[in-house]
Formats: C-alpha cells, structure tokens, sequence
C-alpha cells in the first residue's frame, strides 16, 4: 500500500468539506412519494466516484470523525456525538463502506466506463452497501424488526436512485476533464 | 466557565461511551427519566438555559416522534416510551459533551487516541492536518456553492442539480491541487514520505 500523499490529504479533507457543504442545499421533495431528497447523501457516491476506493472511504471517515467532533455538518444541522447514539447512526458510519465499495468499482471498471455502469457502481455502493449497514442498525437502535426498518427506509431509495444517475455524469465528466482514478486490475484489487 | 467546561475531554468522553453502554440495561421507564433529568441537571451546571436544551432537541423531535408511534403501535406505549427516553438522553449527553468541549481540545484528544494506532498505518498528524484543512475548507466551499448556484440562477438555467454539482466539483478539485502545491512548497524541507510525493 503506497503512502498517502499531500495531495491525497488535501483532496480527502476537501471532500469532507464538500459533503458537508451539500447539506446546506435546500432539499427537494419528489412528486407521488413525498420524501425529502437532501445532496448530502450523494456524498459518499460522489467521493467513491471521483477519488476511488480509498481516498473516498478516508473522506468519508472524515466527515463522520468531524460529526464526532460536534460541527452541525449533517443535513438538518444535525451534528455531535449525539448522532452516534441515534437510530441512523449506521446509515452514517456506511457512509465509509459505501465510498469504498463504489470506488472500488470504479476503479476497476474505469477504462471502460460508460454512463450506466457508473450508475451500478453508485447504486451498489451508495445503495446496496448503505441500506445493507444502515436498515440492520436501524433496527438494533429502534427497537423494530428487521422488515419495519426496511419498510421505513425504502421511500428514501428513490430518491437515491437520482443521486446514482447524477453521479455518474459527474463521474463521466470529471474523468474528461479532470480525472483522479487510475485504473486498477482485477488482481491487485 | 462551568466545572463541566473545565474538565478535560477524556474523563468526558469515557462517560459518554459508559453510559452508551449502561443505559441498555435500564428497563424501567421512570428510571430512564431519572437519568433525562440528571442529564438535563449537566446542561443546567454547564449554564445552558431551555433554549439552548430545546435547539439540542429540536433537529431530532419528526425522528423521536415517528420512532414512538412506531414503537408503540408494534411493541406497546411502555417500551415505546422507554426507547425515546434512552435515545434523548443519549442524545443530549452527547451533544452537553461536545458544547462542554473545545474543537481544538478535541482535536488534540483524536490525536492522542490514535495514536496507539500508529503501528497499523494511521498518522495522528496527517489526519489532524485532514481534520484542520476540512474545517478551514468548509466555509470555502459552502460560499463558492452559493456563488455558483446565484451565477446559475442569473443565466436562467434554474437549479438542475447537475449544473450546480459539476462545476463545484471541478473547481473543489482544482482547488486541491492548489492547496496540495502550496503546502509543499511551504514545508520546503523533506518531512519523510509523509508528506512529499
């Protein structure tokens, strides 16, 4: 494993920022379901896409140590140490995993990277990975069954199936004009 | 300054993670309450007044509520008030720790507490540099967000999230390397592989 570099830092610490800052974007409510869409959560797929497996996991787990720090970086203005004792503290913490699964994936595929592969990849990790963490503790921390947490967390799924599909035109994009990923083969992954 | 402001971060932080742990077993709801008010007594000693209480609360009150109708139709009002009760308390002793604590204090202790962690890879200082660099950026990024999103509005192209996402992205990104240069440039002597590339 190479050492981390300065520019690694900086991109992992701006990242941070950046996912913090997508909290202060207004959210938007989708017809028919009716459930608030904050940015924010776009964050982890946004990391894992354009940083890669593990500057996006590291920026990820940032944002969660700057939480734990006490700053009101998450949408809502929520924030502290409180957050980790509540009932979606494990939509948070899968935020690192759900970075690195969708970076990974990236990675990999990264020579042949078309619109809609990027879109599995975000929806795997963003989402698979996410709700796969968050749903069971959810139900730990809530007192429910593992069915209630899921019924209660799915109208949020729609709303990121459009974070999947924005992230990978900014994977696409970013990987034109401005690309951070290296390829990685199947056997060094 | 409070007593509980003067106290150091760690004897703090330890009776956050005991009582995290220790209040699972509490199974009766009036001695749950017991310890609510022995929680909001801290706020009191640390001379926060209602209001401040209430903005503690008050992000997570849609989220307490729905739990207990939840909780309560499945499993009974009992539990379901037992629940709300824990996860307020918790809730509100952590957040008296952390407006009890300066940033800088607990910086310093994520510092210290990593560092056992220094045999596994983990640096305490790069990621304290992670820690301040994110802070000094946020601001940063929020503004330049706004400005993006105002600069959009004026040319009528609404508020596609795509058209607001991608330039911020860009422009985070090239920031990176900026900042990445000029840190090097300023440590000017060779601090190991750390941090040069």
């Amino acid at each position: 494993m190479t050492a981390i570099s300065t520019r690694d830092i900086v991109l992992i610490a701006l990242f941070a920022a950046l996912t913090a800052a997508l909290a202060l974007f207004p959210p938007i409510t989708l017809p028919l379901i009716g459930v608030p869409i904050t940015a924010q959560s776009m964050g982890p797929m946004l990391a894992g896409a354009v940083l890669g497996a593990r500057r996006g996991a590291l920026a990820m787990g940032l944002v969660v140590a700057l939480v734990a720090l006490g700053l009101p970086i998450l949408s809502g203005g929520r924030g502290g140490l409180g957050v980790f004792a509540g009932p979606t503290v494990g939509f948070l913490l899968g935020w690192i995993p759900a970075a690195y699964v969708t970076g990974l994936l990236h990675e990999l595929g990264w020579n042949k990277l078309t619109a809609l592969r990027s879109f599995v990849f975000a929806t795997l990790g963003g989402i698979v990975v996410l709700y796969g963490l968050g749903v069971p503790v959810l139900a730990v921390q809530a007192g429910l069954s593992l069915k209630a947490a899921a019924l209660g967390s799915a109208p949020f799924i729609p709303g990121d199936l459009v974070k999947a599909a924005l992230t990978a035109a900014v994977a696409l994009s970013v990987k034109r004009a401005w690309p951070i990923i290296r390829a990685r083969d199947i056997a060094t992954a | 300054m409070s007593p509980l402001h003067r106290c150091p971060p760690g004897p703090k932080l330890a009776t956050l993670a005991l009582a995290g742990t220790g209040l699972m077993f509490v199974t009766n709801p009036f001695a749950m309450l017991d310890f609510l008010a022995l929680t909001l007594l801290g706020f009191h000693v640390a001379g926060f007044g209602g209001a401040r209480i209430w903005r503690q609360i008050r992000p997570m009150l849609w989220m307490l509520a729905v739990l207990f109708l939840v909780q309560g139709g499945l499993a009974g009002w009992t539990l379901a008030a037992l629940i709300v009760a824990r996860l307020l308390t918790l809730m509100l002793l952590a957040s008296l720790v952390t407006l009890t604590t300066r940033t800088e204090d607990l910086i310093a202790t994520l510092e210290r507490l990593l560092t056992p962690l220094a045999p596994l890879g983990v640096n305490p200082a790069k990621v304290g540099l992670a820690v301040s660099l994110a802070l000094r950026f946020l601001p940063v990024i929020a503004e330049e967000a706004e400005r993006v999103r105002e600069a959009q509005a004026a040319r009528g192209l609404g508020t596609h999230p795509l058209a607001l996402i991608l330039p911020l992205i860009v422009r985070v990104l090239k920031a990176a390397e900026e900042v990445a240069e000029a840190i090097e440039a300023r440590s000017g002597h060779d601090d190991g592989p750390a941090l040069s590339r």
